[in-house]
């Protein structure tokens, strides 16, 4: 009788831990798991091979951290594919989070919600083969021939603090950015710091990061967060969240991990 | 009056009234009924604001003239060049084989591949062999791969229009004494460039809008410009715009090739 009892006592206890409220039920779009969406194809640093499942990469890992926090288990993590537009156009989305290198601005605010940044990078220069030996100084990059990624943030920043005297090409992704340095049409293009790592070390043969902008460059430095559908109840978890690990270190351990080799790249005077 | 006259008056104004009040009811119906769909707030913002337009419609209007610029360096170079491949498939003497295979193989291929491929291939690729700065400009290559596939497409509405010239032309202008060249340049080629002109002009019309591809690698004009604004603001409506900027150039030159074409409708009658 004792034995049944215990039992039957234990068994209630585990009951209401496995079905306790956590913040986030009831606010995905399945109940039960997370749906988070990233890019197509996502680079290192931010997910290793394109393969966001395993973890491994740095959006990757703070995604899982993030879901950890929320209550759900790796398994219950689902990924899919999405592009900007995608994320920002109106109506449903088929994401509960999108985390895939967003920098939040008032503008996109407006129409789509951001969480709390988890991240802030810092705007780097890379320059093809032909331009190894520029300086790092503003007055050297002035003369360059620019290109960037016409959909991010780069391009206002080329505008306001770079000031080019000609006119910068834009491109529609990454990969095009390289084939215009590789071609020498372009001699810099601005990319986040860890993007311009990667892209000097594996991808363009013979670039090289020059430098990096000092945060207090007349421009706020880019603050990822992870961008959500307007006024989704899920915001107040995933900030909550993100509290959560930044207070404990979590959030610095996997910068670390993923993005230690981001020191060393000097300051453009 | 006769009484046919005032018959056929009155049916005149019977149909007339009956299509104007179907076209009001029509425009009334979508005026009414559209903003009763639950999501038309979102895509009025997103797609239809009216602040947004404002302000990115200078700098559209100001990336349009790179459009134009582009326009007007190629389409001379794609009617001259459809001309030459137009001629080189007609050539008849047995010397001239090379070149009616080069210029079926060069319609065929250009006909095939799709435009943007042409425009990546050659855009990146050709630059890329490490033509040195300006020759490895995205405008001049972007340019190059407009001009061969048009040129593809002129050639054959050219060769359709040599065809249409009725052989009794030819005949005559050979029994008159006329050498093979006199022939084509003073008989056939005229005639033939005449029947084919509203034709062309539908080419004219779709190569003001392919343009457009060339934003793939570089320049900025009007589709990268309201990209880059799309991408800042978070917002649809810079397309509304550019779309608005295409139709005030692309309607008054519809209206001209179908005015040529019902011109000559009424010349052969």
């Amino acid at each position: 009788m004792k034995l049944f009892s215990t039992t039957c006592l234990a068994l209630t206890v585990l009951a209401t831990t496995a079905y306790a409220d956590t913040c986030a039920t009831g606010k995905t779009l399945t109940d039960g798991k997370l749906t988070i969406a990233t890019g197509n194809p996502a680079y290192y640093p931010w997910v290793m091979d394109d393969a966001p499942e395993s973890g491994q990469g740095f959006e990757a890992a703070v995604a899982y951290a993030v879901a950890q926090e929320m209550g759900f288990d790796q398994g219950d993590v689902v990924w899919v594919r999405s592009s900007f537009d995608e994320a920002i156009q109106p109506g449903a989305k088929n994401f509960d989070v999108n985390i895939q290198q967003y920098s939040i601005t008032p503008e996109r605010d407006q129409v789509v919600d951001f969480s709390k940044p988890y991240y802030t990078a810092p705007m780097a220069v890379l320059v093809g083969p032909g331009a190894v030996d520029t300086p790092a100084t503003m007055a050297a990059l002035k003369s360059l021939q620019w290109g960037a990624v016409g959909s991010t943030t780069a391009v206002p920043k080329l505008d306001k603090v770079v000031q080019p005297t000609k006119a910068p090409l834009l491109y529609g992704d990454n990969a095009d950015v390289n084939a215009a340095l590789s071609a020498n049409q372009i001699d810099g293009a601005l990319f986040d710091l860890p993007t311009a790592l990667f892209l000097s070390a594996v991808m363009i043969e013979g670039s090289k990061v020059i430098g990096q902008f000092a945060p207090d460059s007349g421009d706020n430095p880019d603050q990822f967060g992870m961008l959500m559908e307007e006024g989704n109840p899920l915001k107040e978890c995933v900030d909550q969240a993100l509290d959560a690990l930044g207070e404990n270190g979590t959030l610095a351990k996997i910068e670390a991990q993923w993005l230690q080799d981001t020191t060393g790249v000097p300051l453009i005077q | 009056m006769t009484r046919r006259q005032m018959y056929e008056r009155h049916q005149r104004r019977k149909s007339i009234t009956i299509a104007t009040v179907s076209t009001a009811v029509a425009i009334l119906c979508l005026y009414v009924f559209v903003p009763m769909t639950p999501g038309w707030d979102k895509v009025q913002k997103s797609f239809f604001n009216w602040e947004v337009l404002q302000k990115t419609f200078p700098k559209l209007l100001d990336a349009f003239v790179v459009n134009i610029m582009i326009f007007a360096w190629s389409a001379p170079a794609i009617a001259v060049l459809g001309l030459l491949i137009a001629l080189a498939r007609n050539a008849k003497s047995p010397a001239m084989f090379p070149l009616r295979i080069l210029g079926a193989a060069f319609t065929d291929v250009f006909r095939g591949v799709p435009v943007v491929l042409t425009v990546y291939l050659i855009g990146f690729g050709i630059p890329g062999l490490g033509l040195p700065r300006p020759w490895n400009s995205p405008y001049l290559w972007g340019s190059v791969a407009l001009i061969l596939t048009y040129s593809a497409y002129v050639a054959e509405i050219f060769r359709s229009g040599i065809d249409s010239v009725h052989h009794s032309q030819r005949a005559a202008a050979l029994s008159l004494g006329l050498s093979e060249r006199q022939v084509m340049r003073d008989v056939i080629l005229p005639q033939a460039v005449r029947n084919v002109v509203p034709s062309q002009m539908n080419m004219l019309i779709a190569l003001q809008k392919d343009v457009s591809l060339l934003s793939f690698i570089g320049p900025v004009e009007i589709f990268r410009q309201a990209g880059v604004f799309k991408s800042l603001l978070a917002n649809f409506t810079p397309y509304v715009g550019a779309a608005i900027i295409f139709l005030v150039i692309t309607i008054p030159a519809t209206r001209y090739a179908d005015y040529l074409m019902a011109r000559q409708m009424r010349e052969r009658r």
